[in-house]
């Protein structure tokens, strides 16, 4: 028999009973990094397999909505920040061992080539469209000729923006739920995941709507792949790290997890698009949409979790 | 260079919580937060019972996830190891208070994260943290590592101590004398 | 008598327009005569500056000093010549300056009048205010005679309202703290030895090699010198045996728990005394030369046998002999330590002198790691005229009851303030300072019924603790930080002194006690009892018959006089005690003339109806009762009291950990809310709370109906007929999730 008191101090607001340093800001930011990450990632690829024709929604129209999304993103994070006029010290400094500051240069530099990329294609999209400053328009023209470079770039970041996602959890050693080196790769997965879905939302095109539900059937399989073997490192691994997998084995977050991210959000569309594979006409946009609504919510469940998971006084949750 | 740690009896502390108020005043937190804390453990079933009190703080760990996660390098390791923020670089972002097993951070009303400083203020003019030297037990023992004359180099080569989840792999340098 | 007093209503709010009086009262000096005196001091813009101070937090009086930082308010910590606390304040010590900081504290002088048919209270000057208690006053002894007005008192400035009420023509002086505390152990004391332990006590605990507690638990009771002591001992290997139903702090530290059922302590104390003479552990030359009745004594033990107190107290044969050998193995350092609360079962005073006649026959009084005799400083007193002689007193009420109570009952002058038909009702005036009455007593119902028979009712306090809502006049007194006091003249091993002085001017329109006693007095006509013009200059005339000076003590704090005599007896010194054979009165010739048991005998007392627990209550060490509970650095540190509970009760009931529950007693009173804390560390047949909680007035914010007041299920107590202590661990209670 244990019993664990505390007898004084420890009521810190957003540290006791449970940890809640991270509201809904973050999970915000990781959703849509990832799904940013992941249109920008093939928009870079196909533009470089020259499929910038074919697939026109994912190539040209969906990196127009990147430098939004990535936006509201960053906005998210600065209103997470409780030291807001100091957020300018993240760029006085580099710190390799901190993904926050990883995060940071490497939103530092997608974030103006994600503008510069959806740039050159803006006469595309909007063939109305005329740059009235000639300056501008010379720099545009500029860079198109330098899309191949530019693709290259942003194939190398999007995929550390992806993979940052979910190492920005993982890192934490601190946090059991979180440690463990699968985060990475899920989140990295799930982005573009959700990026294949929001392509797959708005393209009009049957060749390229295939292709997506294709590939997003590939990156749901995977997913799942990761998710099992998720649990099943933690499941193996120390006392601390079988109690937070137990938070979704039976604990607080089982229905919703399982229901929501696993089930509305991986499985059913998984199927919807593998009957409509088959020929069975569905809706492409019911897949879609829980597949994007799924990665929101997968992210909230991980952030919420990982600070539900704790090494010290679990009891006084 | 000092390496300074901490080793409090459990043997001799009461869990009168003074450390906490000291704490308190000396530094002057906010009420409604703390830097310090007591802990009672409690083992055995009626009656063969064994009770372990606890005050316990910021680790000032040697390997200290906050220092690593820290974006902008306001926590870091000031002189003898002692894990500071800095709240002029300080942005909020909260990594270092995810990053600590021990959840001794918090953030400040002001913005910035706070968390106990050893007391390094009073440590540079030769003195103790404040829970130290008001401790009515004497159960605080503070001291640097490196000189293995110091008291708590001594204390902790005679005395069966211990830190708290060295599994976390920190390093923490609160030592528990048990 | 006739109750003509309209009957008096809790005043829980301020009256309308008065609420926040506080805004743009104007700021008046405490001592005018030493303005300049005390401005130099305290407007002085140093980056730490520092004065002198006693705390005040709790009776142990710790002398420290209070820091300032740019002129605000910053810490206080310990004076590092200060015998009562080492340099090293207790967490109330340091939490102190949360005294001052409160803004929940009273503000201003208030009178309660009645407005639209409701009382309330009218924020009034010092002089409306005083005035009216003048008056009343000269009333009621015009009317009934000056002895028809009691003082009840507890704190530093009581001795002012003491020296008033005195002068006035009164000795019914009481304090809560002999009646509701240490009374039996006083008298147990000076019955055997013929002198009190006293406080600080004088137990040499940091040399003794075995303590042994009995239900006495320090370390939550945070009396701080004896808390560092015991630390000291442990730390050194030294045993401890603690007796008591809950695994205290003090028994995680102990060789030996002892979870007595309780109400049986007397019973182990005398299978221990029977113990220590039929296995001749006793020291036979310290009892020959020292002792009277040693004969009586033995014969009266003879079937106190550990197998006899088995049953009774569940604690084992073996286990009474083998603490009994250890207790004889360390003596003569071995402490039975007498305990401070005491008033628990009636019996008190016997229960008591039984430890007092273990020590005894273990011969630690006087001897090192034992009892030590305390040296106290010779300071002058500042001469005033004679008090008048009272022509009654309390005792007056109760013929022939507690013949041995030596102070006045807190208990017995409420009861007194009741009109029965056979007595005639003595009080008509109370004055109480710094005694919130409803928690402090037990059965608050009658001390309320009491208080609707008075004629005038002044509480004096620093916050607007439950008393203050019975009040016809509130006197808001200053903190100990913002005022001078009488010196700190405290018994321990080295005579010494220690100053109080102002840190800070008195926050808002409140005034230290000195000023409002000696105001009151000029009201009366009474001034001549006060004759020193300011407490500085009363102070510097005491300090100056030491060869001291309010100048260098201002510099010091404290100051430690030469001891004047020997801490234990030498080797076969003869000693006289004060007791009527001259000898440690291990019979009582005292108790045998008054009709008691001049040997302690064990009664049974009643034990707890099916479902039904006893109620312990106790001390948390970062609080000192009801007094701190608002106090925002310490109510940080403990905000409400739990219930403890053993987890076979709780499995019984369907109790979860932290959950909120209604105590219900015996007589059907009910508890605030409070949580449930389900542990092993306490038996099956009791349970637990602190002291303190549960208040009941909205102007507390931090307290106002946090946890529960034990107080209020103590609605029977059991009276000592030795002297009149109230025992309050007489009641049992039950559980009403229901009611939550």
């Amino acid at each position: 028999m244990q019993e664990l008191t505390i007898t004084s101090g420890r009521m810190n607001p957003g540290i006791d009973p449970v940890l809640h340093a991270w509201g809904w800001e973050i999970p915000v930011y990781l959703f849509l990094g990832g799904l940013a990450a992941g249109l920008l990632f093939f928009s870079a690829y196909f533009y470089l397999k020259g499929k910038e024709n074919t697939f026109v929604t994912a190539v040209k129209t969906a990196p127009m909505f990147v430098p939004v999304i990535l936006g509201i993103g960053l906005g998210a994070l600065f209103l997470d920040l409780s030291h807001k006029l100091y957020f300018w010290r993240l760029y006085t400094t580099i710190r390799l061992e901190s993904p926050m500051s990883w995060g940071a240069w490497t939103l530092m530099f997608i974030f103006p080539l994600s503008v510069l990329w959806s740039a050159t294609f803006l006469k595309d999209v909007f063939p109305s469209w005329e740059c009235k400053i000639p300056f501008v328009a010379r720099f545009i023209e500029w860079l198109k000729k330098k899309r191949t470079w530019m693709a290259y770039g942003l194939i190398l970041f999007s995929a550390v923006l992806g993979m940052y996602t979910g190492i920005l959890l993982s890192a934490f050693n601190a946090r059991p739920f979180w440690n463990t080196s699968i985060l990475g790769p899920l989140f990295l997965i799930s982005g573009f995941s959700t990026g294949a879905a929001f392509i797959l939302l708005m393209s009009k095109d049957e060749e390229e709507r295939k292709m997506f539900s294709r590939i997003d059937m590939v990156l749901i399989v995977i997913e799942l792949f990761l998710i099992v073997h998720l649990f099943m490192g933690f499941l193996a691994s120390t006392q601390v790290h079988v109690e937070a997998a137990q938070l979704f084995l039976g604990g607080p977050y089982t229905a919703v997890f399982w229901t929501f991210v696993a089930g509305l959000g991986l499985v059913v569309p998984l199927l919807a698009e593998f009957m409509e594979f088959r020929g069975v006409h569905i809706p492409v946009k019911i897949p879609a949409l829980l597949v994007l609504l799924g990665g929101l919510i997968l992210r909230f469940i991980v952030v919420d979790a990982g600070q539900s998971s704790r090494w010290l006084y679990k009891f006084m949750q | 260079m000092a390496r300074y740690a901490m080793a409090i009896d459990t043997k001799r502390c009461v869990g009168c919580s003074d450390c906490v108020a000291a704490c308190q005043t000396e530094n002057n937190v906010p009420i409604g937060f703390c830097r310090d804390w007591i802990v009672e453990e409690m083992h055995g079933q009626y009656p063969t019972l064994d009770l372990e009190i606890r005050s316990e703080r910021c680790n000032h760990c040697a390997d200290s996830p906050c220092v690593r996660s820290c974006p902008t390098g306001a926590s870091h390791y000031a002189d003898g190891g002692i894990v500071l923020v800095t709240p002029e670089e300080c942005i909020g972002c909260k990594a270092c208070i995810v990053s600590c097993p021990y959840d001794a951070r918090y953030v400040h009303p002001e913005g910035y994260v706070d968390k106990c400083t050893f007391c390094i203020h009073r440590v540079k003019e030769g003195k103790d943290p404040a829970c130290v030297s008001v401790c009515p037990t004497h159960a605080f023992i503070f001291g640097d590592l490196e000189d293995t004359n110091s008291e708590i180099s001594k204390v902790l080569r005679t005395r069966k101590n211990k830190t708290l989840i060295p599994e976390a792999g920190t390093e923490p340098h609160i030592f528990y004398l048990i | 008598m006739k109750n003509k007093v309209k009957r008096r209503e809790f005043i829980k709010i301020l009256g309308a327009g008065t609420a926040g009086a506080a805004a743009g009262v104007s700021f008046v000096n405490a001592f005018p005569a030493s303005k300049t005196d005390s401005a130099k001091l305290l407007q002085t813009n140093s980056e730490n500056e520092i004065t002198p101070t006693y705390c005040e937090v709790c009776f142990w009086k710790c002398a420290g000093w209070v820091h300032k930082k740019d002129g605000k308010a910053w810490k206080i910590t310990g004076n590092e010549t200060d015998l009562n606390s080492q340099g090293r304040f207790c967490p109330r010590g340091t939490g102190g300056i949360g005294m001052y900081t409160d803004p929940d504290r009273l503000k201003t002088p208030l009178i309660r009048v009645e407005k639209n048919g409701k009382q309330v209270f009218r924020k009034a000057s010092w002089d409306e205010a005083l005035d009216l208690v003048a008056e009343r006053m000269k009333t009621i002894g015009e009317k009934w005679g000056p002895e028809c007005v009691a003082l009840f008192t507890h704190g530093s400035g009581g001795t002012y309202f003491k020296n008033l009420l005195r002068g006035y023509g009164s000795n019914n002086i009481a304090a809560p703290s002999y009646a509701q505390c240490r009374g039996p152990r006083a008298e147990a004391y000076l019955l055997t030895f013929g002198e009190g332990v006293g406080s600080p006590e004088r137990t040499d605990i940091k040399n003794a090699k075995c303590l042994v507690l009995i239900g006495s638990h320090i370390g939550e009771n945070m009396h701080n010198g004896q808390v560092q002591e015991f630390t000291e001992m442990v730390a050194n290997g030294g045993t401890v045996i603690t007796v008591d139903p809950r695994y205290s702090t003090a028994a995680s530290k102990s060789k030996y728990w002892l979870p007595i059922k309780p109400a049986t302590d007397l019973a182990l104390l005398l299978a221990w005394i029977n113990v220590i003479i039929e296995e001749e552990l006793y020291d036979k030359k310290y009892v020959e030369q020292y002792t009277y009745g040693f004969e009586a004594l033995k014969r009266a033990v003879k079937q106190n046998t550990p197998e006899w107190a088995y049953p009774l107290t569940t604690i084992k044969p073996h286990v009474i002999r083998q603490t009994a050998r250890e207790m004889a193995k360390a003596a003569p350092s071995v402490i039975i330590h007498p305990g401070r609360h005491v008033t628990w079962y009636g019996d008190d005073t016997q229960r008591v002198r039984a430890g007092a006649i273990l020590n005894a026959l273990l011969g630690s009084w006087g001897r090192r790691g034992g009892f030590y005799a305390p040296a106290k400083a010779h300071v002058k007193k500042y001469p005033h005229p004679k008090y008048p002689k009272p022509k009654k007193n309390w005792k007056d009420a109760f013929p022939d009851q507690f013949p041995l109570a030596n102070l006045a009952l807190s208990s017995g002058i409420c009861d007194a303030t009741i009109p029965t038909p056979d007595k005639e009702c003595s009080f008509k005036g109370w004055i109480v300072y710094g005694t919130n009455l409803p928690q402090t007593l037990p059965q608050p119902e009658k001390t309320l019924e009491a208080i609707q028979n008075l004629e005038l009712l002044v509480a004096i306090d620093t916050m607007p603790a439950e008393i203050t809502g019975w009040a016809d006049v509130v006197l808001p007194e200053c903190t100990y930080l913002e005022r001078y006091d009488d010196l700190r003249i405290s018994q321990g091993r080295q005579p010494s002194i220690a100053l109080r002085m102002p840190a800070f001017e008195p926050k808002n329109d409140t005034k230290p006690a000195y000023w409002i006693a000696q105001k009151l007095a000029a009201k009366l006509g009474l001034e001549k009892y006060f004759p020193a013009k300011t407490i500085e200059e009363y102070l510097d005339y005491r300090l100056k018959s030491i060869g001291s000076s309010l100048e260098e003590m201002k510099k010091l704090g404290v100051k430690n006089l030469a001891p004047e005599q020997d801490l234990y007896f030498l080797d076969g010194e003869e000693y006289e005690f004060a007791t009527p054979t001259g000898k440690i009165e291990l019979y009582s010739t005292t108790l045998a003339d008054s009709g008691f048991d001049p040997i302690p005998k064990f009664t049974r007392h009643e034990e707890p109806p099916d479902g039904f627990y006893r109620l312990l209550y106790g001390r948390a060490p970062m609080h000192t009762f009801g007094r701190t509970t608002n106090n925002p650095i310490l109510n940080d540190l403990m905000d409400e009291n739990q219930v403890w509970i053993n987890p076979k009760v709780a499995k019984e009931w369907d109790i979860r950990n932290g959950e909120y529950l209604v105590l219900e007693n015996q007589d059907g009173k009910k508890s605030n809310k409070v949580k449930a804390k389900v542990t092993e560390r306490i038996r099956h047949d009791c349970v637990f709370m602190v002291h303190g909680f549960g208040h009941s007035r909205k102007q507390m914010r931090r307290n106002y109906l946090r946890g529960a007041d034990d107080q209020k299920l103590i609605s029977k107590v059991k009276l000592d007929p030795i002297m009149g202590g109230t025992g309050m661990r007489v009641n049992f209670v039950t559980f009403r999730k229901e009611a939550v």
